[in-house]
């Protein structure tokens, strides 16, 4: 392997680590606030991708078109979607045991999926990356990279960056903070946990649906990407310890590289190689890496 | 005159085992084929009650024993000869066994969530390897190309492979099973675990060392596994990569719960209820254009199960005798 071809798979490495990050950081973020194991977020993922695909041509008529007019729709979409799961289901979990909260879950799974089969089809569409994006750059004198990649991974940076800085440095990530250490005592201290619970689903089902939408262009649309991806974001999840935003981050990457370069190195071992990585931290670390207080 | 609980039990069990028996006589083809599918995946969901309803243990990962017993059986059917049923039974309990062994030494060290994830990925590890490699064709499944043959001293009563024989060799599988099952429940090693499962510290306090009875539980119930995949596989005559996938692993841990966790019978109800369910909203002479889209009333189905029976179907009867209560 020569150091430019070390260089695209370090590029895709980080790619795929940081649109797992997208999907996983929602899904821990819920679990560390609610303490809720939501089946349901690789769904998230998958009405994303295929709001990418369905929505195009909507916006094409009747707004202009337009990349980032799609996806500014979609998010707004998937947070009134993530608002109304909330307040008409997700709420309702909060009480029981992860057990029935798994079987729920699992339950709606199979409703999106069926939903999804009802309105768009069962067929794989492939989304146009939007023109200014669609070129590549020369890497070295015989290799060239994809800018769409690229763009995917400083959209992903910049999302990680904002919700670090939401999470430590505004009122509002405190009481979020303060609400998955301690939800009553985060109560009867004026904090409107109800709102602020609707408040970080809402952002994790956008955080799905964003990655989803991104991820579009590269990975095209099929039916059945929810489920491949919710078992790899809960290993990104658990490796990093459960609820840690900054874990997950960490996590997202090491899972990255391995994938990648598992794929590389050998190609049968490679779906292998992930799942012993995490058997291996957890013997290490039983609560992950960055286990939350 | 009231009859004590044990003994109303004893006969309700007879009565069920007599009902299933004497089904072949009214079923088609389709029905006993459908019936002794649910008979299979009842010893499987029995095998996973052992860890989740009995321990209190989690496993998310329990396809991987299925998939193992399965897979082991149809290697060793690869070709025409026939092969000692036994031998082959025996043989895919030892390999899921002897998969659970490392796995859950490995992840019994963690726990909760944790526990759940590991076991998941020990799974998905399986899932691959016979996914990813040549061992036994890949992603495109494997054909049993012998038959095992079923015979007692010598003597070869039938072929196990045709539906009525399996169907009675099922049924009788999974009466072992439940007695097996039960007779553990009673024994020491069984109040055993469900002292682990209420309370792990007051049992180490109590001086039991619970880290090895956790792992003879996981073992059993791998191995439990393995026989259910033995017999599936033999059923099927085929056996792909998807028996092992987390889905499998989903749909078992499902039955359970549907049928009501802590009680042996919850595990075989949900099996029936599940599959059931299953059929019903597939069969387009009830639901017409719609059945195509069974999974969409499944799910609102499993949804309404949670929300209105917490403790599953064997819940049911004293809910109802609460309802009862209030309004009468």
């Amino acid at each position: 392997m020569n150091a430019t071809t070390f260089l695209v798979q370090c590029l895709n490495a980080v790619q795929y680590g940081l649109l797992l990050f997208l999907v996983a950081s929602g899904l821990t973020l819920i679990f560390g606030a609610m303490n809720i194991i939501n089946l349901a977020h690789g769904s998230f993922y998958m009405v994303g991708a295929y709001m990418a695909y369905a929505l195009a041509p909507f916006v094409g008529d009747y707004l202009g078109g337009g990349f980032f007019t799609t996806l500014l729709v979609g998010l707004l979409l998937s947070i009134a979607l993530g608002y109304v799961l909330e307040w008409g289901f997700f709420s309702f979990l909060y009480e029981r045991e992860h057990l029935q909260q798994v079987l729920m879950t699992y339950g709606l799974i199979l409703i999106f999926e069926e939903l999804r089969s009802i309105i768009v089809g069962d067929d794989v569409h492939g989304v146009a990356a939007p023109a200014w994006l669609a070129g590549t750059i020369p890497l070295g004198s015989l290799m060239t990279y994809p800018v769409y990649r690229l763009f995917i991974s400083a959209v992903c940076l910049l999302v990680a960056l904002g919700m670090y800085l939401v999470l430590s440095r505004t009122r509002l990530g405190m009481a979020i903070r303060a609400g998955s250490v301690n939800r009553e005592m985060a109560q009867s201290l004026g904090v409107n946990i109800d709102f602020l619970y609707r408040l970080v689903f809402a952002a994790g089902v956008a955080l799905a649906v964003l990655a989803g939408m991104i991820a579009a262009p590269i990975s095209s649309v099929y039916p059945g990407m929810g489920g491949q991806v919710l078992i790899i974001c809960f290993v990104v999840v658990v490796i990093g310890g459960i609820g840690s935003v900054r874990g997950a981050f960490i996590a997202a990457l090491l899972v990255g590289f391995v994938d990648t370069f598992g794929k590389v190195f050998f190609q049968e071992a490679a779906g292998v190689l992930v799942y012993l990585m995490m058997a291996a931290i957890l013997l290490w670390k039983p609560e992950g890496l960055f286990r939350q207080g | 005159m009231k009859v004590p609980l044990p003994a109303r039990q004893a006969v309700a069990a007879v009565i069920v085992v007599a009902l299933l028996a004497a089904f072949p006589l009214i079923g088609g083809k389709y029905e006993i084929d459908l019936i002794a599918r649910i008979l299979v995946l009842a010893i499987f969901a029995l095998s996973l009650e052992l860890l989740v309803g009995q321990t209190g243990l989690v496993s998310f990962g329990h396809a991987a024993f299925f998939g193992l017993g399965a897979y082991t059986t149809a290697l060793l059917l690869q070709d025409p000869d026939p092969r000692s049923f036994w031998l082959i039974l025996a043989a895919s309990m030892l390999v899921a066994g002897a998969y659970a062994l490392p796995v859950a030494a490995l992840s019994l060290r963690t726990r909760g969530v944790y526990f759940i994830m590991v076991t998941l990925a020990f799974a998905q590890l399986v899932y691959y390897v016979f996914h990813d490699t040549k061992i036994a064709k890949g992603s495109d499944g494997i054909y049993l190309t012998g038959v095992p043959e079923f015979s007692l001293a010598g003597w070869v009563p039938f072929n196990v492979t045709r539906s009525l024989p399996f169907y009675y060799v099922a049924l009788g599988a999974l009466c072992l099973v439940y007695a097996l099952l039960v007779a553990l429940g009673r024994s020491r090693f069984g109040r055993a675990l469900a002292g682990i499962r209420v309370n792990e510290q007051r049992m180490r306090a109590a001086g039991f060392a619970t880290y090895p009875y956790k792992i003879a539980a996981f073992v059993v119930a791998a191995m439990l596994a393995g026989l259910a995949g033995f017999l599936k596989a033999t059923k099927d005559g085929y056996v792909n990569p998807e028996m092992l996938a987390w889905h499998e692993s989903g749909a078992v841990l499902l039955m359970i719960i549907l049928g009501g966790l802590g009680k042996w019978r919850g595990a075989v109800l949900g099996a029936f209820a599940f599959v059931l369910l299953q059929e019903f909203f597939k069969n387009d002479a009830v639901f017409g254009e719609f059945a195509k889209r069974w999974q969409l009333l499944l799910g609102f189905t499993i949804i309404a199960c949670v929300l209105f029976l917490p403790h599953g179907l064997i819940g049911l009867p004293a809910r109802l005798r609460q309802r009862e209560h209030r309004h009468g």
